[in-house]
């Protein structure tokens, strides 16, 4: 196994400390050519976030690959309208390339607002917009006067940095939504939900504990999303942030312009779960009630899953988890969850963390665990191997190499159809992980030739 | 594991119908040509494919592909970034081209470049060129460059400009042993449909080259290590001697219809003559298939396949009730949708839409020739089409059955009608990659799962319940 050499330039990004080497992750970088990072683009980073707003029109602009590959692939879901579930594209051609594609963006569009009567439309600009030169603002601000609803630009092309900077570019024009909407009937006790994407309705689950200690949710950005619920967002006077690296964007912005403070919150997991509500009930800690009701929910909510965690430790206990996923927090998340299901980590990385995620990753993991930051399939595939994992945790394409090498697999990523945020969430989590490790399919595959 | 959060109740499709535009694609019928030229260099012994520019290009690419062949889907990437579109991608594909051979010790490394990489203008073949010259020859892998821009065509383009550049790069000229004797370029097919052409070739005792050959890359066993390619693909020297084979067989109604593809440039520059087919789907084209293989080996059609066709025809005449006059919708790649629709003529199903995303404009002479004359008023041929433009003709057209892959599940859904998922890509079934289409058993496959929708969907229709059908 040893047999896959590592990229002399990724060295400094896989920390093992069979090394020994002091703890130093030269993270946040552009992914190095050839290396096969498992992040997407700009425009994968924006789509992301801007995804489940369920009311709006996403329109691609570009040739038709952007728009294909991330038609319907997500598990967000909406409680009413499904546009985002379509995939538009103005597919431009040959013609376009050379020509420019405001004209086909200005009909497409118009065309579009006019059949589906969106309450907004997103315009995602793609690779060969930024070279070709198209003024897609223009043709927004046009559009916007002409049909009256917003018509934002996202300045998503897949080239303008990593899959950050379109978690940025996607936050810039929700900022241009918050603040345009009518605020009047928001309680002082509220809050908006950040970077929650309600995959497999975990919004849901997270609104109603949330309603239950008596905290009105204003917004969730953005699952379950709509239009309306963004425009007054700002109306709101604590913003909860998860997902920290997609949106703390945004709450910077509404911080600086509407004062409102923001806290980082992740529901992945019983304890983080609980800690992300009682920090929410301690910042509105004139309202002793919300912490009393809050101190129920988690007790009865917890009980509630406890008997069944514990029956899973029970066979899960010892096994061994590799965790590679999108986000530094949720690897934070998932250590502490798998730990209560009494599976230890052995690798640890995301796609982009920064240095500080890394730290914070390095102090929660054992000693011995290694670190990746990201990571391409044959350093995870060596790594999974020499250390040992019985499962790992990730996404689409991470499977294959789980799946090759007879190990179990928890998805974790979007795509995925079931809840795995809050306390039935961890429940959920628990179950798969047992699900797909204790299936007898891994003895059978061991058994390498025919008994004769 | 079903969610018990109230996210059931509101999940409907019903509330999105699509409304037909002219000036935007909706739900894309079709893949970006990268795609194609990845999948045939996946199905080359030790090949690598390398997409010329930005990662999320290969990592959309990987994901989808994964999605359908369950399998390990390494595509590397030059990875722009605002310098490399500035100033050219030659550095980075330099750095890439270094980084694929360090990790992977390829065999072959297939260049698709992006819309990206084409608008900028980039030179690629300037930049193997460069990157060549200063590797030691022992090290160096054969690097084949496609020209893949997005905005050109479909992924079933980039799939034959593939073959075709591999084939140009890398077959050579007339001399030397012939250890092939017949080439077949397959198209788009599953892996087990693959296995099955290649088991025909053998049969015949002839040595094949096929191109590409994932059946086993992208449909293999499970690993006591990692592999960092995939066993199986194209025998690299398989396709340098394909130039000596005594026949070309190349695949698919519409292609046939092209003036240049991979088999006429191998009859033209190597002098192989080039035998143009119908994908082998239902009898007559797999006749045809078999009397060209008995024709270029000399050898009578080995009776495994007289059995095979037997037990068709039994099947055909057993069922052939269920499916008679019954009417079906189809859409995909144009090969696909015409090697389907010559089936369904044998067994009197009417195709009364024929949809492809792809805008060959080559669909509706082939099908006017598959189809019997009787049938072409009542069929709707739509080249270029999304899944708004289909579904609206599909509507219209209240067919029986809807046959082709996943993503039409949500028309099929929407207007109540039975979906029988064939071709690429199955996202939302086990076993795509083991759909067989061609030859006798593809057709006795697809037939039997043809015929049980339709009964499934009457026994379930019926308030009687019976058990006999």
């Amino acid at each position: 196994m040893t047999s896959i050499p590592l990229l002399r330039e990724r060295e400094k990004q896989i920390h093992d400390k069979a090394g020994g080497a002091p703890f130093e992750m030269a993270c946040d970088r552009h992914s190095l050519a050839g290396s096969v990072s498992q992040r997407a683009c700009v425009f994968c980073g924006s789509r992301v976030v801007l995804y489940p707003i369920a009311d709006a029109l996403h329109l691609v602009h570009g040739p038709i690959g952007c728009a294909a590959y991330t038609w319907d692939i997500r598990g967000a879901l909406s409680s009413g309208p499904q546009l985002h579930r379509m995939s538009f594209s103005t597919d431009l051609g040959e013609r376009e390339v050379i020509f420019g594609g405001e004209k086909r963006l200005y009909k497409a569009l118009t065309e579009l607002i006019a059949a589906y009567r969106p309450k907004a439309a997103f315009v995602y600009s793609t690779c060969i917009v930024g070279i070709i030169g198209d003024d897609v603002a223009a043709v927004c601000r046009r559009v916007e006067k002409e049909q009256a609803i917003p018509v934002l630009p996202v300045h998503s092309e897949g080239f303008k940095g990593t899959k950050k900077d379109g978690y940025k570019a996607a936050c810039d024009a929700l900022f241009g939504l918050v603040g345009t909407g009518d605020t009047t009937d928001i309680a002082p006790v509220s809050i908006n939900i950040l970077g929650e994407f309600n995959i497999g309705g975990e919004a849901w689950l997270i609104r109603r504990y949330y309603e239950q200690m008596g905290v009105q949710v204003v917004s969730v950005l953005t699952g379950d999303g709509r239009v309306d619920d963004v425009r007054r967002a700002h109306g709101a006077t604590l913003n909860v942030v998860q997902c920290s690296g997609a949106m703390t964007f945004l709450a910077e912005q509404m911080q600086a312009r509407f004062g409102i403070p923001y806290i980082r919150a992740s529901y992945f997991g019983l304890e983080d779960t609980a800690k992300a509500l009682y920090d929410v009930a301690a910042h509105f800690s004139d309202h002793p009630d919300v912490r009393a009701r809050t101190e129920t929910l988690v007790r009865e909510a917890v009980a509630a899953v406890m008997p069944e965690l514990r029956r899973i430790r029970a066979v899960l206990e010892g096994k061994c988890a590799a965790v590679y996923v999108g986000g530094a927090f949720k690897v934070f998340s998932l250590i502490k969850a798998l730990r209560l299901i009494g599976m230890r980590v052995v690798l640890a990385g995301s796609q982009t963390g920064n240095a500080d995620d890394y730290a914070h990753m390095r102090a929660l993991c054992d000693p011995d665990t290694v670190i990746l930051d990201d990571a391409n399939p044959l350093e995870l595939s060596r790594f999974v191997v020499e250390k040992g994992a019985d499962l790992f945790i990730g996404g689409v394409k991470e499977r294959p190499i789980a799946y090759k090498l007879g190990l179990g697999f928890c998805d974790h990523n979007h795509e995925r159809k079931t809840p795995l945020a809050g306390f039935e969430g961890m429940r959920n989590f628990a179950r798969e992980v047992h699900l797909s490790v204790t299936s007898p399919v891994w003895e059978i595959v061991k058994q390498s030739s025919f008994k004769c | 594991m079903e969610s018990d959060t109230p996210c059931d109740d509101g999940y409907t499709l019903a509330s999105l119908v699509p409304v037909v535009a002219a000036s935007a694609v909706q739900n894309a019928c079709k893949l970006c040509a990268p795609l194609g030229a990845s999948l045939v260099f996946k199905g080359i012994a030790g090949g690598v494919p390398l997409l010329h520019g930005s990662q999320g290009c290969s990592t959309y690419i990987r994901r989808y592909l994964i999605s359908h062949f369950k399998e390990p889907m390494d595509i590397a990437c030059s990875n722009f970034g605002e310098q490399t579109a500035v100033f050219g991608g030659g550095a980075n594909l330099q750095l890439a081209l270094e980084n694929v051979c360090r990790q992977y010790a390829p065999a072959l490394i297939g260049v698709a470049t992006t819309c990206l990489s084409e608008t900028i203008g980039d030179d690629v073949p300037m930049f193997i060129k460069t990157f060549l010259a200063a590797v030691p020859e022992s090290a160096r892998p054969p690097i084949v460059h496609v020209s893949t821009p997005s905005y050109q065509g479909s992924h079933m383009e980039g799939f034959h400009r593939a073959v075709r550049a591999v084939l140009g790069a890398l077959a050579q000229g007339r001399g030397g042993e012939a250890t092939i004797q017949v080439n077949l370029l397959p198209g788009l097919l599953s892996p087990a449909d693959l296995r099955h052409l290649k088991e025909m070739a053998a049969a015949f005792g002839l040595q094949a080259m096929v191109l590409p050959d994932y059946s086993d890359t992208l449909d293999g066993g499970q690993w006591e290590s990692y592999q960092r390619i995939p066993p199986g693909g194209t025998p690299l020297q398989d396709i340098i001697a394909a130039g000596n084979a005594a026949a070309t067989i190349e695949l698919g109604h519409t292609l046939a219809a092209e003036r240049d593809t991979a088999a006429t440039d191998l009859q033209t520059r190597c002098g192989v003559p080039a035998r143009r087919l119908g994908l082998p789907v239902g009898i007559r084209h797999t006749d045809a298939l078999l009397q060209a293989l008995a024709e270029i080996s000399g050898r009578p059609v080995p009776d495994i396949y007289q059995a095979q066709r037997g037990r068709l025809l039994d099947t055909l005449v057993d069922g052939h009730k269920h499916v008679n006059t019954v009417r079906a919708a189809l859409y995909g790649e144009a090969d696909l949708v015409a090697g389907l629709a010559a089936f369904m003529a044998e067994i009197g199903i009417h195709p009364v839409v024929c949809a492809s995303g792809g805008a060959g404009r080559r669909l509706a002479p082939v099908l006017h020739q598959l189809v019997p004359a009787r049938q072409h008023a009542g069929m709707t041929i739509l080249e270029g089409a999304d899944f708004a433009t289909i579904e609206e003709a599909v509507a219209g057209a209240r067919p029986d059955l809807i046959v082709g892959h996943s993503k039409g599940y949500a028309m099929a859904r929407r207007l109540g009608i039975p979906l029988v998922q064939v071709g690429f890509p199955i996202h939302d079934r086990m076993g795509g990659p083991r759909l067989l289409h061609v030859g006798y058993e593809g057709a006795a496959c697809l037939f039997d799962r043809l015929a049980n929708a339709l009964i499934e969907t009457r026994q379930a229709a019926s308030p009687v319940g019976y058990t006999y059908m």
